[in-house]
C-alpha cells in the first residue's frame, strides 16, 4: 500500500492560515490503514487547527470529511458540495488523491496535508518498511521473491556490494542486506543456482522516466457508446 | 467582577483513577470542584480526539488518571493511555499551545491523596494559562 506521513503540524498550520473556510478531506484506504489521514486523523487535525487558530484569535472554519477513496472520481464527487463551498481542501490522502482533487476542480486550491512516502508494508504496529518502488519490470521471482532495487540501499543486480556483513547493510546496520536475504531465501528454496546467474543491464524504461506513465487496459475502456450511457445515467 | 472559575477536565478510568477520587473524598479530602470528572472504561479507551475535542470546547487543562502501569486493570491500558498523551502533547507543542495543558497520571484506588494534589496541579495550570485563546471564547 501506498504509506504516507503527516507533514509537521505547524507547517500544515502555516499553510491554511490564510484561508477562512477549509474542509479537510481524508480517505479510507491506505492512507487510513497506515493512520495518517483516516477518519481519526482527520477529527485530529481539524481539531487541533480549530485550537491553532482559537489561540491566535483566527475566525476560520475547519471541517473534516473522508471519503472511501480519493483517488477515484467517483467517491470524491460525494462531496463535491462541499469542496466548492470551501476556499481551501486540505488533503488528508496520498498525493493521488490530492491531485485527483485538485484535477476534478482545478479553480480550488488543494494542500496536502501528509507526506507521501513509500510502497510499504506494515512489519509490525506502526511500522512500515518499503518494499516495491514501482519500477516497472518486477524481477522478485529470479531472487527469491525479495526486491533488490527497494531493499539494497545500491539496486545492485547481481549480489551484494563489498558492504555486506553479517547480514547487514553498510549504509546503515540496522538495515538487512538485501542480497544476503535473497541469499537465505534461495538457499531455503533449493534455488540457490538462480543466483549464479548474472542479470543483464535492466531496462528501466518502465521506471520513472520520460515523464508521467500511464498504463492502460483496452478491454476494460469505455467505448464511446458506454460513456454516453453512463453520463445519461448520471 | 467574580474571579473566572478554571475548567479542568480529568478523564478517569473506572478502577482505580475513580476509586481513588472516591477514597478521597471517603477519607474527608477536598479537592477543587472546578474539576470535571469523565469515567471511562481504561485510560487505553481515551483517544487523542477526545482530549483535543475537551480543549476545543473550552476546557483550561485535562488530565488522564489511570491505574499504575505495572497495575493496571487491564494490563497495559495506561500505558497505552500514556502513549496518546505524550502524542496530544506533542501536537500541542508543534502548534504553540502549552504542552502542560494535558498531562497523564497513575493512581492506586488505596492513593487517597493522589487525586486532589492532581486537581490541584491541574487547576493551578488552567489558572496559571487561563483559557485558549479569545476569538472563540467560552462555549
Amino acid at each position: 500500500m501506498i504509506v504516507a506521513k503527516r507533514k509537521p503540524m505547524a507547517e500544515i498550520a502555516e499553510m491554511v492560515a490564510p484561508y477562512k473556510t477549509v474542509k479537510v478531506i481524508g480517505c479510507r484506504s491506505c492512507v487510513a490503514i497506515c493512520l495518517a489521514g483516516g477518519e481519526k486523523e482527520v477529527k485530529m487535525l481539524v481539531s487541533a487547527l480549530r485550537l491553532k487558530a482559537k489561540k491566535e484569535g483566527r475566525k476560520q472554519e475547519f471541517e473534516g470529511l473522508v471519503v472511501e477513496r480519493q483517488c477515484e472520481k467517483e467517491w470524491v464527487e460525494e462531496v463535491e458540495g462541499k469542496i466548492l463551498d470551501s476556499d481551501l481542501v486540505l488533503s488528508m490522502a496520498c498525493s493521488l488523491g490530492a491531485q485527483t482533487i485538485g484535477d476534478m476542480y482545478p479553480k480550488k486550491i488543494v494542500f496536502p496535508a501528509l507526506n507521501t512516502g513509500i510502497f510499504g508494508v506494515p512489519e509490525e504496529q506502526g511500522v512500515w518498511s518499503e518494499k516495491c518502488v514501482g519500477c516497472g519490470n518486477c524481477i522478485i521471482h529470479t531472487t527469491g521473491g525479495i526486491c533488490p532495487i527497494a531493499r539494497c540501499a545500491k539496486s545492485m543486480l547481481n549480489g551484494p556490494c563489498g558492504g555486506s556483513s553479517n547480514g547487514k547493510c553498510e549504509v546503515n546496520l540496522e538495515v538487512d542486506c538485501a542480497w544476503y536475504a535473497i541469499h537465505e531465501r534461495l538457499k531455503l528454496q533449493n534455488r540457490l543456482d538462480l543466483i549464479e546467474q548474472v542479470s543483464p543491464p535492466k531496462d528501466w524504461s518502465t521506471s520513472h522516466s520520460g515523464g508521467r506513465r500511464v498504463y492502460v487496459r483496452d478491454d476494460a475502456k469505455l467505448t464511446q457508446h458506454q460513456k454516453k450511457g453512463k453520463e445519461a445515467v448520471r | 467582577m467574580s474571579e473566572r472559575k478554571p475548567k479542568v477536565v480529568g478523564f478517569c478510568c473506572e478502577k482505580h483513577g475513580i476509586d481513588s477520587a472516591i477514597l478521597a473524598a471517603r477519607s474527608g479530602r477536598q479537592y477543587d470542584a472546578s474539576v470535571r470528572i469523565i469515567k471511562v472504561p481504561c485510560t487505553g479507551r481515551v483517544d487523542g480526539i477526545h482530549i483535543l475535542q475537551a480543549l476545543e470546547d473550552g476546557a483550561d487543562s485535562v488530565f488522564v488518571l489511570g491505574c499504575l502501569e505495572k497495575n493496571c486493570h487491564y494490563d497495559t491500558g495506561s500505558i497505552e493511555g500514556r502513549k496518546r498523551v505524550e502524542y496530544v502533547k506533542s501536537t500541542l507543542a508543534d502548534l504553540g499551545i502549552e504542552k502542560e495543558r494535558v498531562e497523564m497520571f497513575n493512581a492506586s484506588s488505596t492513593m487517597a491523596w493522589k487525586f486532589p494534589e492532581i486537581v490541584s496541579k491541574m487547576v493551578d495550570v488552567a489558572r496559571r494559562l487561563g483559557p485558549i485563546g479569545k476569538a472563540g471564547g467560552d462555549r
